[in-house]
């Protein structure tokens, strides 16, 4: 079905290769999945499948691909489009029309299908991507979710052989996640659609793979199947840590294979005593109490009561659209409750004026490039520095301490998404804030990536700073989190210790506890750490 | 449901019907019931979804319009000689700026003519802020033909292009907020407009690609360029000379000859253009609404009033037009506001639009869109 010869690319001349010298080979009605760190080309890699780049990229392109018998460099992307369908990381900014259904059949209109064929598959897709009740919506108004959804359907109802979509799951939350997946392994299933996708949080996609693509940062790629490709790749979920670990091979690449090869570890850590969870200190930092907020009818936030102590990690769970984001900007002061109070050292945040608010809370946006406007890192640096009255240098002193080496000549839009989320981290804790809040900081961030912000914020909170963060990656908050918190239509549903609330709601459970259940194991450190003690 | 409303179409050429007639008249009593006509209809038919809730804002800019004539009038207007209400301390001017004078005494004569003028410019965005309100620009711009697809998709993209840039502008502001920066000031400004122009420029060039991805451009077999540009060229120049036409024949006093040969030129040249363009286009469309009866009667509601008040004028001028000399009322004559009411027939053919759909409200999505 697509056939790379030779292939190689790169952006600028003089630059390293994204591509060097490829051969390659996917077949028909497989579910690929590429796999690499943050900035290695993944989407390059993607956009090369219908010609996106090195059309709309420029940059210096050798060798040949060939999609579905026809080769990409005597057709346009647009001639593609009957073939390959293309779903990029940012599904708002793709839309071109304004109605969920319009947007659904601008591919097909473009195709020239007959306004029949067209009304069928345009029901057709509604269905696969469950999205009947916003079928007359606007597209402004829909949540991430399903911005996410109606973008996949988008592609869908023009019915190509292949379709390639750069992180999917990223905008959604776990169940959500689930349900695109399972709809798109029912299509290669049943009509044989080749499904290419890359994706940060491997352990959502593994157990639907066929193939591996694993892209290294010499332009080299490596393709094979994952159990195989997993074992030696430089980035790998819990599942495949755990393998590794107990010396499984074949890895095991869904929770069900290695539940059934767990047993007699799951003997022996029946008999270990499970890490202490870290007491909540006293004192609070804020609170909130019967917090409402109503956007014209609509409530965001229901009678919310919560007290976030000093020193404590802080998850945020539930649905796209339950109020996280919500709530998180009333604590950062950028919204004002409707009824009841949120207090930061008894004070509401949002009669604040901002110069004194940020040395009292930070907030980290789901964009971290928001906060960031110089045109260059160093001279960021020297802002924030002058902003909060430091020393010159601590903030750079800061970053560097996050980021390792980083040339300061770079503009922040040029950076990698962890770098850039670094950043706007550093700058936002250099005012020293009593109060972090981070709004979905993993989107885009590789494993190697998270452990960084994971220690990070760990001595961020050894420092008694309170860390809340909002976000749908379950394995992140098993790392990372002391507490946690579920959100479901702008209420509190559960609260406690991060252990006993994810591991007993089935959606949030991170891989390592759906292995181990009905043990409340979350990482595969402390599987290490409990099995090294017994050894 | 859907099918039972008139076209897209029907309803810009009911608002151009009905500018049309703003533009015809100069008597301020039909010119009030012209609007109220333009505000029911465009009120009560207005589209639940995001750009309809555009009306109370072409109000908001006639009503700012007509102030700024008047205002105009007062400072620097023609000093028209008649009941002097007030008058403001003048300048002198050096005799080379002869013409033009700064403050002297106002006379209701001048409030009049200056207010009457105001108001139809102010009746000609109301028109088009109805037709706004009830059916979007967009749909518009998606039922015309295939050789102006290309514009069509470029003035959809720009208009797609200012929500999008209001959105950034909140998120850059709330950004600024969460660093303790100001907001307001040339320093917040300054802060505020490169950050959202770059995204504006890097959020087109994501548009392009998608647009690209998606089969935009296609053409079904390749048709030499020569004949795509001449159909393009044919159907612009038709365009052109059918504005030109318009325009002759709107105006009284214009110096364009024969503007009656030059609209059937322009039909001519435009209908070519289309149809042979109209072959070689691949496109097609999704669940096209089709322009029925009632998209007809939609027209001709808008279009049956300026009839009338062309007849009126020749007529019995005194009911369309209206100048202070003397300063007496202005005439009320049924006939011209029972043409101007024609406009409301519209109403009957359409159905009541409906409520919302299900989708979050929009404050929501803001708040919580990336």
């Amino acid at each position: 079905m697509i056939r790379f010869t030779s292939t190689s690319f790169r952006y600028e001349a003089e630059k390293p290769w994204v591509l060097d010298g490829v051969d390659l080979v996917i077949e028909e009605g497989e579910f690929v999945v590429v796999v690499g760190p943050t900035g290695v080309g993944k989407s390059t890699f993607l956009k090369t499948l219908n010609g996106l780049v090195p059309t709309f990229s420029g940059g210096e392109y050798a060798g040949e691909v060939v999609v579905g018998g026809r080769s990409l460099s005597s057709n346009r992307p647009a001639d593609m489009a009957d073939l390959v369908g293309y779903v990029g990381q940012n599904p708002s900014a793709s839309f071109v029309t304004e109605r969920v259904e319009d947007e659904l059949a601008y591919a097909m209109e473009n195709l020239g299908l007959d306004p029949v064929t067209m009304r069928r598959r345009v029901e057709d897709a509604l269905d696969v991507m469950s999205l009947h009740e916003i079928r007359e919506a606007p597209l402004g108004e829909l949540s991430g979710g399903q911005r996410q959804r109606v973008a996949i359907a988008a592609v869908l109802a023009a019915a190509p052989k292949i379709l390639v979509l750069d992180e999917p799951t990223s905008a959604l939350d776990p169940g959500a996640a689930e349900e695109v997946l399972s709809a798109l392994t029912r299509l290669v299933h049943d009509v044989g659609l080749t499904v290419i996708v890359a994706e940060h949080r491997l352990e959502r996609v593994l157990p639907f793979a066929d193939q591996v693509i694993v892209l290294e940062h010499n332009g080299v790629i490596h393709v094979g199947p994952p159990a195989s490709m997993m074992a030696h790749s430089p980035i790998a979920p819990p599942l495949v840590e755990l393998g590794n670990l107990l010396g499984w091979e074949p890895l095991a690449m869904s929770v069900r294979e290695a539940r059934r090869r767990v047993g007699d570890v799951k003997v022996l850590l029946e008999d270990c005593e499970l890490p202490t969870v870290r007491p909540v200190p006293e004192g609070s930092a804020l609170t909130t109490s019967n917090l409402t907020l109503n956007y014209g009818e609509q409530r965001a936030l229901k009678r919310v009561t919560l007290d976030f102590a000093p020193g404590t990690l802080y998850a945020l769970l539930g649905r796209n659209g339950s109020g996280k984001t919500t709530l998180l900007n009333v604590m950062a002061g950028l919204l004002r409750p409707s009824h009841g109070t949120a207090l930061l050292h008894g004070q509401p945040p949002f009669r604040m004026a901002p110069s004194d608010r940020i040395d009292l809370v930070g907030l980290v946006p789901q964009d971290p490039g928001d906060l960031l406007y110089a045109q260059e890192v160093g001279e960021e640096c020297r802002t924030a520095d002058r902003e909060h009255h430091l020393e010159e240098g601590s903030t750079l002193e800061m970053v560097q301490k996050i980021l390792g080496k980083i040339e300061l000549t770079r503009h922040p839009n040029d950076l990698s998404e962890g770098q850039r989320l670094s950043l706007a981290l550093a700058v936002v804790i250099a005012a020293k804030p009593k109060v972090l809040l981070l709004d979905e900081p993993t989107r885009g961030l590789d494993y190697c990536a998270k452990l960084s912000l994971i220690e990070q914020l760990h001595l961020l909170r050894s420092e008694g700073v309170c860390v809340v963060v909002a976000t749908h990656d379950v394995e992140f908050v098993a790392q990372s989190a002391d507490q946690a918190i579920v959100l479901s239509q702008g209420e509190v549903i559960a609260q406690g210790s991060a252990r006993e609330v994810i591991c007993h709601t089935p959606v949030f459970a991170p891989q390592v506890a759906k292995v181990f259940s009905p043990l409340d194991w979350l990482t595969v450190k402390e599987v290490m750490t409990a099995l090294g003690g017994k050894r | 449901m859907i099918d039972d409303r008139p076209h897209a179409v029907a309803w810009w050429l009911w608002a151009l019907g009905l500018a049309v007639v703003a533009v015809k008249l100069s008597n301020p009593v039909p010119m009030v019931a012209l609007g109220t006509v333009m505000f029911c209809v465009g009120y009560l038919r207005q589209s639940p979804a995001a750009w309809g809730r555009s009306l109370m804002l072409f109000v908001k800019i006639g009503a700012v319009v007509i102030l700024v004539r008047l205002i105009f009038q007062m400072l620097f207007g023609e000093r028209i000689p008649g009941h002097t209400l007030f008058a403001i301390p003048s300048v002198a001017l050096p005799s080379w700026a002869a013409g033009v004078s700064i403050g002297g005494p106002v006379t209701a004569e001048s409030l009049i003519t200056a207010g009457i003028v105001g108001l139809k410019l102010a009746l000609i965005l109301l028109a088009f802020g109805a037709a706004n309100a009830i059916a979007s620009p967009r749909e518009l711009l998606r039922s015309l033909p295939g050789v102006f697809n290309e514009i069509a998709v470029a003035i959809s993209v720009g208009l797609c292009f200012l929500p999008e840039l209001i959105n950034a502008v909140q998120r850059v502001r709330s950004a600024r907020k969460l660093r303790g920066r100001p907001t307001k000031g040339i320093a917040g400004f300054r802060g505020i407009v490169v950050p959202v122009l770059e995204e504006a420029l890097e959020h087109s060039m994501e548009l392009a690609l998608s647009m690209g991805a998606r089969g935009f451009g296609r053409t079904s077999s390749t048709p030499s360029r020569r004949r795509s540009a001449l159909c393009g060229v044919s159907a612009i120049l038709g365009v052109a000379a059918l504005i030109l036409g318009t325009y002759g024949l709107l105006s009284a006093g214009s110096s364009i000859p024969s503007p009656g040969v030059l609209c059937g030129v322009g039909a001519v040249f435009l209908s070519l253009g289309v149809v042979a363009s109209g072959r070689r286009s691949v496109r097609t469309r999704y669940r096209p609404i089709p322009f029925g009866w009632r998209s007809m009667v939609c027209v001709v509601s808008g279009w049956l009033g300026l009839v009338g008040i062309s007849i009126l004028q020749s007529s019995s001028p005194d009911a369309t037009s209206y100048a202070p000399y003397p300063l007496v009322w202005p005439t009320v004559s049924v006939a011209a506001l029972a043409c101007v009411a024609l406009g409301l027939v519209a109403l009957a053919v359409s159905p009541r639009p409906a409520l919302r759909p299900s989708g979050r409200s929009k404050h929501m999505a803001e708040a919580t869109s990336r």
